[in-house]
């Protein structure tokens, strides 16, 4: 059973992404913010990072390129879900070295579909 | 080849071995065009020019076989030279005995010189029956026994014919001198060629002497004009001779070619059996001069140069006295021009009007040099690409001339890719020209009456395709003879003539060639095709057009002829013309009218190595699209996809049904911008069937250059071959036919 990280400050944004992946039968773990999925990403390993950008302490950016220097994360697909969706943020995002962007809100049936490609 | 004229000169103790391949080369060409005459030869109407002509085929592999010491070849062609000798002279009539045999020599002549090319491996092909059999038709005649075979020795033979030829040929030129004549003067090699405009200058100064008119000699160290006089030759020389001395000039006389095919027996007379030695291009030359000097003046020039050896136009030349007139009367170019121009296509009828310059001399060059050729221009072509790319950015104001500079290097480059693919260009009579002998085999095998009929074989195509359109081509014109055709007896029947007439024809439309097969035979019978289909359970009925109906014949293993031949017929044959004809991004279309014959038309691109595509963008990627597969695209609803058994997708397009393919999926694409999706539909159609490409967003329609993704990678299931675009990418291009077949089953 695949292990998805989902970071986001919002709780309830958190509380329905857990939801839809769990009803898909992945196992999540969630973090408040970048600095705290930053430290439960050195004590496991996981399939699949989601994360939101405009966080407290560190953003998703951040902690994307903070993951990507760990050697156990350098092929980790990581999924920025946010509400920026400017080219120029795309372009920092993928310059910071996430796999895929998506934009909220969602829809829980792409954001799988999404997941599923992804996570091979 | 000129250049090798010197070394040949110096005697028997240079290596031979270096110019086997070129003879080789010319004794193939040759014996085609000797074939070609052979089944074009009315026999009841054959005239001295098509006579010649064959026997002139013949003549040159003897002469070439013999100097290369090939001499099984040598002996066949000898005796064949000695009947055709009989034929030219009206000794013998011919016959299709005759012709037979003279085919089958020329078979026979073929694999003997396939062995020798191969290294004398393998049993040779024994001739003596051939040899036999020719010299019972030549002693046909009862006046002369065949020639004993003479075992020709290859060392060189230069018997001073010039005295014989020189006054012969002068003759026509000196005899012409009342009336306008049109004649080409050639003046030259002058130290000073300013010299040779005073000539010009004549004209202008003396009334009523005619007019002239610069042509360009192809030397710097010689003028050529056009002249038009009522002067004789002699009157001119003797004007002329105040300018520049007499023997600098050659006067050529156009009109007189017409009146030359006495002189040309005159002349052959004496010169029986002229030496065949060390010329090791100038016999073959004769086919290519032909063209241009007129029939008569190539039997001169064909003997004459056989004669010399060193007749190569230069004035002075030891033991050749007054060469100046002859050559001029025989053929107008120097003989060099003349040797450089044998690598001409042969094929050329010799009866070709006297059009074309031997100045447009060909060169022969190996296609490794060609391809490599369109290979650097293809890479230049993309770095221009990606140089106007990066240019996009730059401020028009402050870069105008590196601009305009890029601008210019932009039409340049594209000139010189067009340039450059035409060198792979080949005219289609390369193709066509194989059909008329097996016509006729086949015509004789099945007892049938048929006419072949050519059309447009000017027409250029890549060799490329020429390669791999040339056994469809043979698959569907055999079909039209042992399918179309019908018997002598069923014909008159049905109130048609005996002779059943197949036309071949090649032309361009557009950006690509259409080859139409066409015969007048009995067509294809709809009901026929139609029960045929319900026997094998294909989904037909009565409804539909005619069109359709015909591409039911393209079916895996469909075949409607009630007799299985053993020429065609077996039921393989369509289906693999069309799948063929398809891999070359072509087409092909059937149309027919029962009683009256059928027409199969196929439509190619004009070449391989470059394809309008359309480039499409999904997720990260970029794919080709060859643009002729294109049929339609537009946006869709995603609730316009449905899902159906198995997770097949359909799509309604105007009430009809067509399967969908996700390329994302398909090619497992990556994506980074989950806000976009696949949501522009591309309507691809290929074997016949359409179906339905989603893509992300339609990029814009270019020429690609297309690369081989096998040789340089591997291959790769859907893709036909790659391309780089403007940026420096590579996008593969995408197999149409591949992906169609993908959604059948």
């Amino acid at each position: 059973m695949s292990v998805i990280l989902a970071v986001d400050d919002s709780p309830s944004m958190r509380k329905m992404v857990s939801f839809t992946l769990i009803g898909a039968g992945y196992q999540v773990v969630e973090a408040v913010d970048g600095q705290d999925a930053f430290e439960k990403a050195q004590l496991q390993s996981f399939d699949l990072v989601l994360t939101d950008q405009n966080m407290p302490r560190m953003d998703g950016l951040g902690l994307t390129k903070k993951l990507r220097e760990l050697p156990q994360f350098k092929s980790t697909p990581i999924l920025m879900l946010t509400t920026e969706s400017s080219d120029l943020m795309k372009q920092a995002g993928r310059a910071a070295g996430a796999t895929g962007w998506l934009v909220k809100p969602f829809d829980p049936v792409k954001l799988l579909e999404v997941i599923k490609k992804v996570i091979r | 080849m000129a250049d090798t004229h010197q070394d040949s000169g110096s005697g028997g103790d240079i290596d031979l071995s270096q110019f086997y391949q070129i003879f080789f080369e010319e004794a193939g060409e040759n014996l085609d065009l000797m074939e070609q005459m052979l089944l074009n030869l009315n026999l009841e109407t054959a005239d001295d020019e098509e006579l010649n002509g064959i026997f002139r085929c013949a003549h040159s592999v003897k002469g070439g076989a013999a100097t290369f010491g090939f001499s099984d070849v040598a002996e066949l062609t000898h005796q064949m030279e000695s009947l055709l000798d009989r034929l030219r002279r009206h000794e013998l009539q011919p016959n299709a005995a005759m012709v037979d045999v003279l085919l089958e020599s020329a078979d026979a002549s073929r694999s003997l010189l396939a062995r020798h090319q191969s290294g004398d491996e393998g049993e040779a092909l024994p001739t003596t029956d051939l040899v036999r059999r020719i010299a019972e038709l030549a002693a046909g005649g009862g006046v002369v026994a065949a020639k004993p075979v003479v075992a020709p020795v290859p060392v060189p033979v230069a018997p001073p014919v010039a005295p014989v030829a020189a006054p012969a040929v002068v003759a026509p030129a000196a005899v012409a001198s009342n009336g306008s004549r049109a004649l080409e003067i050639r003046v030259g090699p002058l130290e000073r060629p300013t010299q040779a405009d005073a000539i010009q200058e004549l004209f202008r100064d003396i009334p009523g002497l005619g007019s002239i008119r610069a042509l360009d000699s192809g030397r710097s160290d010689t003028r050529l004009f056009a002249v038009e006089t009522a002067s004789s030759d002699d009157d001119l020389l003797d004007l002329f001779t105040f300018h520049v001395s007499r023997d600098q000039i050659q006067i050529s006389d156009k009109s007189a070619a017409a009146a030359a095919p006495a002189v040309a027996s005159l002349v052959n007379a004496p010169v029986a059996d002229p030496g065949y030695g060390f010329f090791d291009d100038l016999p073959p030359a004769a086919p290519a001069s032909a063209a241009a000097a007129g029939p008569a003046a190539v039997a001169v020039a064909a003997e004459a140069a056989a004669g010399f050896g060193f007749f190569d136009g230069a004035p002075g030349l030891p033991g050749t006295p007054a060469p100046a007139v002859a050559v001029a009367v025989a053929s107008p170019p120097p003989a060099s021009v003349a040797a450089s121009a044998s690598v001409a296509k042969p094929g050329v009828k010799p009866a070709a009007a006297p059009a074309a310059q031997p100045e447009a001399a060909t060169i022969r060059v190996a296609i490794s040099k060609v391809d490599q050729l369109i290979n650097l221009v293809g890479e230049l072509v993309i770095t221009q690409a990606m140089l106007a790319q990066n240019s996009r950015a730059l401020d028009p104001a402050v870069y105008q001339q590196l601009l305009t500079g890029l601008a210019d290097l932009d039409r340049n480059t594209r000139d010189l890719q067009e340039s450059v693919m035409s060198i792979r260009m080949i005219p289609m009579s390369i193709v066509f020209s194989r059909f008329p002998r097996m016509l006729r085999d086949l015509a004789g095998k099945l007892g049938k009456k048929v006419d072949f009929v050519t059309q447009g074989e000017a027409t250029e195509l890549d060799k490329g395709l020429v390669e791999k359109i040339t056994d469809p081509l043979t698959h569907l014109v055999r079909n039209s003879c042992d399918h179309g055709i019908e018997m002598p007896a069923e014909r008159l029947a049905a109130g048609k003539s005996e002779t059943g007439t197949i036309t071949l024809s090649a032309s361009h439309q557009g950006g690509s060639i259409v080859i139409e097969v066409r015969d007048d035979g009995k067509g294809l019978s709809r009901t026929k095709i139609l029960n045929k289909a319900r026997e094998r359970g294909l989904d037909v009925s009565d409804q539909m057009t005619d069109s359709e109906v015909w591409q039911l014949i393209f079916a895996p293993g469909f075949s409607t002829a009630e007799v299985v031949t053993d020429v065609s017929g077996r039921g393989v044959g369509m289906d693999v013309v069309k799948r063929n004809i398809a891999a070359l991004n072509g087409t092909v279309e059937i149309d027919s009218a029962e009683g009256y014959g059928m027409k199969v038309s196929v439509r190619l691109p004009l070449t391989l190595a470059i394809m309008d595509g359309m480039s499409v963008g999904v997720g990260e990627e970029v794919y080709i699209l060859p643009l002729s597969s294109v049929v339609e695209s537009f946006q869709v609803k995603a609730e316009a996809v449905s899902t159906v058994g198995q997770g097949s997708q359909l799509v309604k397009v105007r009430d009809e049904y067509m399967p969908v393919i996700e390329l994302e999926k398909v090619f497992q694409v990556p994506r980074f911008d989950f806000e976009k999706s696949s949501d522009i539909m591309v309507v691809v159609e290929a074997d016949g069937s359409r179906v339905v490409l989603l893509v992300d967003e339609l990029l814009g329609q270019q020429q690609v250059v297309v690369k081989n993704l096998e040789s340089n990678y591997r291959k790769v299931p859907n893709v036909s071959g790659a391309t780089i675009l403007g940026d420096g990418k590579v996008a593969l291009i995408l197999d149409t036919g591949a992906l169609v077949r993908r959604t059948r089953h």
